[in-house]
């Protein structure tokens, strides 16, 4: 156990250390000259030679990369142009805005795909294994933007059941003190259960925006494991012996169509953060994904790559958490062995 | 569960059914038992269709005309006017073209890039496939969106940018894909023939392991086909790449947002819908010839 903690932690460590190589070869070195797409299109001369000082642009690109790899292992990802605040403090601080509505969607997806998976294929190429391949389908064709306008077109400005795409709580609502960072358990936590139910109402269109898209490859693996299951020995040994079919669904059927449910979560979390700039804009949602919209306006480089670093950061997180998560649910994955899923 | 003692439910002793040799029963075979898949060739010939003729019958795309500004759907204008009096359906119809072009074309080019390096690592092993899959396996740390965004923020907005960008993106699923088959591959029994034959390793790993290997890879491009449509319209929408006033869809909707909260639906619903379909399209062609996650 101990020695594959290690072991896994070493490569997470590599891989951060590659993470910190590509951002800054796409960030360095890509552009012709990293001044001007820094300082826009209108700079002059003497801009553009105050801003390669600022940055160390004008040193050679080995001793570039040692001062951006200190730093950024410091923790230290650089001061945003267009806030002149530390990128680190600005994204931490926004964070728990993003992890919330990541959390919740989620959640969403998985309470949503995982009955459609089951029940499609249990009921394997009828009309109902239909309907859940083409909701499959309709999910991973969606593009977040479109379904998030529409959803507050119908939601909010025609039948007024939601609240306007304005953040996470209302202008003039005190948020509640911080704890987690997540509105609705801080909220709960106070005792202030009017507050809680507000951040859920906020939350509720952006989080079905991204729980439909993220069902999506929840209901395809949920369905095909599922079904590999169902033809399994032991399920037809529990039928035989006259299992009840829907104990032999859940007890014997699911629980053991867990392990590529979890890969799955793991990919859809990585999918998600990369779609979260969509929908964090459109909701007007102050997470890491509208801090990195709004560096994009003004070319804040220094910004995005913060915001690149910290999702690629998550990303390797989620896959050591996922990693510990398999052996919990299935004794038989011992730690450091391959999960054939 | 009623139907525990019917053995066809096990799915393994399906009744044999012999190939059938007409064209026009093999039609009908292949929408009897691949229906999405149909369904999803007749939106695309039709999307097909608006993109190559629908052009020059519509009218153009740019052409400004503030007194019909934001009128709803009607025969004339059949999904409404913009706020700058332009045509929705001219507009729309110029995207598919634009659209369409891309993303078949970002995934023929992820497929033939990442195949060709995934063949290398796959087929000659050793530090070779180490070092190409570590850099893989880091690149793939990014979600595919982040790292387009990011190439075109530091290439420049162009529709040449968005193309290499979002190409750059899907690469490496189509590398993992095709090393894992050409792994698998290079132990059969065809593939010592061929050395055994004088072939150079270059030509036995492209001219023999490779086209041995794709299968994967071309379900997988038709659907990363669709999600580049995807990628490319989000990142319009977010003002990366392509610009107002062309027409592109992912552009379009982003203009259209605007009006929404006049109730001026049409304007972002129609093109929005367009790239949902169109994705779904390729989805469901990818989905029934043997669709696997990436």
């Amino acid at each position: 156990m101990w020695t594959y903690l290690g072991k896994r932690l070493l490569v997470s460590v590599v891989t951060v250390a590659g993470i910190l190589v590509v951002v800054f070869f796409i960030m360095r070195v890509l552009p012709g000259d990293a001044a001007a797409v820094r300082a826009g299109p209108y700079a002059s001369e003497e801009k553009l030679e105050q801003i390669r000082e600022q940055f160390g642009l004008s040193d050679p690109v080995p001793v570039q990369f040692l001062n951006y790899a200190r730093n950024a292992i410091a923790g230290d990802l650089g001061t945003s142009i267009r806030t002149g605040g530390k990128v680190t403090e600005e994204l931490l601080v926004r964070l728990p805005a993003s992890l919330e509505l990541a959390f919740y969607s989620v959640l969403l997806a998985v309470a949503a795909g995982v009955p459609v998976g089951i029940v499609a294929a249990a009921r394997r190429d009828t009309w109902v294994d239909r309907v859940a391949r083409v909701a499959a389908v309709l999910g991973s064709s969606m593009a977040f933007f479109w379904l998030g306008l529409m959803l507050t077109f119908l939601f909010f400005f025609k039948l007024g059941w939601f609240p306007g795409p304005v953040g996470r709580l209302a202008i003039t609502t005190q948020p509640p003190e911080t704890i987690t960072g997540f509105f609705t358990i801080d909220a709960a936590v106070a005792g202030n259960w009017s507050l809680a139910w507000e951040a859920f109402r906020y939350l509720a269109l952006p989080a079905v925006t991204v729980g439909f898209v993220l069902s999506a490859p929840i209901i395809k693996i949920v369905r095909s494991s599922m079904i590999e299951v169902l033809d399994s020995e032991y399920v037809r040994t529990a039928r035989a012996l006259g299992v009840p079919g829907r104990q032999v669904l859940f007890r014997d059927g699911f629980r053991n169509a867990l392990v590529p449910v979890t890969t799955a979560i793991g990919i859809i979390f990585g999918y998600m953060l990369g779609g979260n700039i969509i929908v964090e804009l459109i909701f007007a949602w102050p997470g890491v994904g509208r801090y990195a919209y709004e560096a994009l306006r003004v070319n804040d480089l220094e910004a995005l790559q913060g915001f690149v670093i910290t999702v690629g950061l998550l990303y390797i997180v989620l896959n050591v958490v996922i990693d510990f998560i398999y052996s919990w649910i299935d004794p038989r994955i011992k730690l450091g062995q391959k999960v054939v899923a | 569960m009623s139907s525990v003692s019917d053995p066809t439910r096990t799915g393994r002793s399906r009744r044999f059914v012999p190939p059938r040799i007409d064209s026009r029963a093999q039609t009908l075979s292949l929408a009897s038992r691949k229906p999405l898949a149909v369904v999803g060739m007749v939106i695309l010939g039709v999307y097909i269709l608006l993109a190559a003729v629908g052009p020059f019958f519509v009218a153009d795309p740019v052409t400004t005309d503030p007194a019909n500004a934001l009128l709803p759907p009607s025969l004339e204008h059949p999904m409404g006017t913009d706020n700058f009096g332009r045509d929705v359906f001219a507009r729309a119809v110029h995207s598919a073209r634009l659209d369409l072009t891309l993303g078949i074309l970002i995934a023929i080019c992820a497929m033939v890039i990442g195949s060709a390096v995934g063949v290398v690592a796959g087929y000659w092993g050793g530090a070779v496939d180490e070092t190409l899959m570590r850099i893989t396996d880091i690149v793939l740390a990014f979600p595919g969106f982040v790292l387009a965004l990011i190439l075109v923020a530091v290439l420049g907005n162009s529709t040449l940018n968005v193309g290499i960008a979002v190409t750059a993106a899907f690469v490496p699923y189509f590398i993992r894909l095709t090393r894992a088959q050409a792994l698998s591959e290079r132990e059969l029994e065809y593939v010592d023939g061929a050395k055994l034959a004088g072939n150079r390793p270059g030509r036995v790993a492209f001219l023999h392991v490779l086209p041995n290997s794709l299968q994967p890879s071309l379900v997988t491009a038709t659907l990363v086909a669709g999600w580049a449509i995807l990628t490319v319209s989000g990142l319009a929408f977010l003002g990366v790449g392509i610009k107002p006033p062309t027409a592109e869809w992912g552009v379009m909707v982003s203009e259209g947002a605007r009006d929404i909260d006049a109730g001026h639906w049409w304007t972002s619903f129609f093109p929005g819908g367009m790239i949902v379909l169109a994705a779904m399209a390729f989805h469901f062609i990818g989905d029934e010839f043997g669709g696997r996650e990436a």
